[in-house]
């Protein structure tokens, strides 16, 4: 990859004064988009700086949700963050259980049984699927299609929520997974359920698709927009299918193999120019492998125990040392840095948010734009505050 | 890692790269940059054809406090003794506790991928020189984009200063904050956001009232 050396002009500090024209046409007119904003998915506040409709400076504020989850997880027992986990980014608290159970293995040396390896990847790719749904749902939401397509997207993201729920005891907090394996088994009653789920999602795509893709509004509103380059994705360390959308191969399931995902046949869909569109449709196709790799370990699962008999849950102490650990989330890299002092609380514990990096490139993206499709590109980032601002 | 640091040191002289072991079973072991030489070090991994380690992909700050080392140190004295009657000079060795300082830092840890030839992880850190006026390091934003966030939320929770970050700000802590709450030795204010409410008469009256009794 070449180097990324031009760098749009920033701006610093509060208190800047008005900027004025260079041909003395008038100021650039500040607005502030949120934090009450209904396209910023929560509270997130961006200043811009507009000449008419074109958007001149783009700056993020982020912490209205900040509430230092780092160091509540320091003050706590390492089993004692799983829940807080959930509320990171709290579409898909299985996926972050995951990513912090891998790290804290990563850091003791646990090894997970099979059956546990399975209901996982089953877990984590019906995450990704009602993850990508209702964040193209939401996208749609705010192209001005009210309603409809998100609540095509949330009937189906319901089916999902209910299978987690009657496993898990909750739709979106899970905490289900350990270190070492998985809370409760899961019944057969449960697998044929999801089975059921499963054989329905292929039409749920096909009925969305014929539906948005090749609408004319939405090929017009996002094709061309908000283009992303993939050196400049690169070197900004955006992760997911915004990465995949600019059309640069990295799948972290098929670069680590975490787990077992080595076992699954599934291909990792590209974009070709990086726009919104593009991360629109590498998400539809996501969620199409996704079917396949949750097909293929509800055939595969064995049985056997869930969880490690080695692990130990009560008096959990790893050896010093430190590990980092990374799944493919559904927004992007998640990743879990823990450092071990030997004692019953990590010594470090920092969260690599996925949402809270792919926003680097947003002023990048949006710069020349209009504001409407500010919201658009935004919304084509798919973050979830809860993270961005931990 | 022996040939990364090699290949380092090829590159830049004087880089001074120093290799931190990893005890832990993960065994991700870590490089050591020096501060000065830390931009030029980060552009070769980057550039380099068989590195190519073109994706950060994590910045995370580190609070290493101040610790205090209780020693226990023989002691040789001579000290007065009367022995068989007789005041005598006497040589003496004595066990005695002392205290040292260890002076605590700051750290900033890099984890380092490559998408381009898809391996990784390389940890590099720097340390600052201590946790209370010395604690700027290179900024390297001007390498990968992806440290622009990340930097500004250590600045900001732990007080490292990177220098040559294009716009330096709190990320997640509200501007005019003063304090970094991610260090160890962080106290929290107790009268956060403190508003007296109606349940402030009612503890004082049952205040009073104990004292009655």
């Amino acid at each position: 990859m070449s180097v990324v050396e031009t760098k749009p002009e920033r701006l610093d500090g509060w208190n800047r004064p008005p900027v004025i024209l260079p041909d003395g046409e008038g100021e650039l007119l500040e607005v502030a988009m949120g934090p009450h904003h209904p396209s910023t998915h929560g509270v997130f506040r961006m200043d811009l700086a507009l000449d008419g409709e074109r958007v001149v400076r783009l700056k993020p504020v982020f912490g209205y949700l900040h509430r230092n989850h780092e160091k509540i997880a320091e003050q706590a027992s390492y089993l004692a963050s799983m829940p807080y986990t959930d509320r990171l980014d709290y579409i898909c608290s299985l996926t972050n259980n995951w990513a912090y159970a891998l790290a804290v293995e990563k850091l003791a040396a646990q090894e997970v049984p099979e059956r546990a390896q399975y209901i996982r990847v089953i877990l984590g790719e019906l995450t990704r699927i009602q993850n990508h749904a209702s964040s193209i749902g939401f996208l749609l939401q705010e192209m001005g299609a009210s309603g409809t397509p998100l609540m095509y997207a949330f009937k189906e993201r319901e089916k999902i929520l209910d299978l987690f729920e009657s496993l898990t005891g909750s739709r979106m907090m899970c905490n289900y997974m350990r270190f070492g394996g998985c809370r409760v088994d899961v019944s057969a009653a449960w697998l044929d359920a999801a089975r059921k789920v499963v054989a329905g999602l292929p039409q749920f795509v096909d009925e969305f698709e014929t539906l948005l893709s090749s609408n004319e509004i939405l090929m017009a509103r996002c094709q061309g927009v908000g283009v992303l380059k993939p050196e400049l994705a690169v070197n900004a360390g955006v992760t997911g299918p915004m990465l995949r959308a600019s059309g640069v191969d990295y799948d972290i399931r098929k670069v680590d193999r975490y787990g077992i995902y080595d076992r699954f046949k599934f291909r990792v869909p590209l974009g070709d120019h990086g726009d919104v569109y593009d991360r629109y449709m590498v998400r539809i196709l996501e969620i199409r492998e996704s079917i396949k790799i949750v097909e293929q370990a509800l055939k595969e699962i064995p049985t056997g125990p869930i969880m490690d008999a080695k692990a130990k849950i009560r008096g959990f102490r790893p050896k010093p040392g430190e590990a980092y650990g990374r799944i493919e989330a559904p927004k992007g890299e998640l990743g879990f840095y823990l450092i071990s002092d030997g004692g019953p609380n990590p010594y470090r514990y920092r969260v690599r948010p996925p949402s809270l990096i792919n926003l680097t490139v947003l002023e990048d993206m949006c710069l020349g734009s209009n504001v409407a499709d500010v919201v658009l590109i935004f919304g084509s980032v798919d973050i979830v505050l809860g993270e961005v601002d931990r | 890692m022996e040939e990364i640091k090699a290949a380092i040191e090829a590159a830049v002289p004087g880089a001074g790269v120093e290799f931190v072991p990893n005890p832990g079973s993960a065994a991700e072991h870590s490089l050591r940059l020096v501060p000065a030489s830390a931009i030029a070090v980060a552009t070769f991994l980057r550039d380099d054809a068989d590195l190519a380690l073109d994706f950060l992909s994590n910045v995370s700050g580190v609070d290493w406090p101040d610790k205090e080392i209780a020693e226990k140190v023989k002691v040789t004295r001579t000290v007065t003794k009367t022995v068989d009657g007789i005041e005598q000079q006497v040589e003496e060795t004595v066990d005695e506790t002392r205290k040292r300082v260890e002076p605590g830092c700051l750290e900033a840890v890099y984890h380092l991928y490559s998408v381009a030839k898809k391996h990784g992880p390389l940890v590099i850190r720097m340390r600052t020189g201590n946790r209370s006026d010395r604690v700027d390091l290179p900024s390297l934003t001007p390498v990968w984009r992806a440290a622009e966030f990340q930097e500004r939320e250590v600045f900001d929770l732990y007080g490292i200063i990177f220098t040559g970050h294009p716009d330096l700000r709190r990320l997640l802590m509200w501007e005019g904050f003063k304090d970094h709450p991610m260090r160890k030795d962080y106290v929290e204010p107790d009268d956060y956001e403190y508003e007296p409410t109606p349940h402030d008469q009612v503890l004082a009256r049952a205040l009073e009232h104990k004292s009655r009794d």
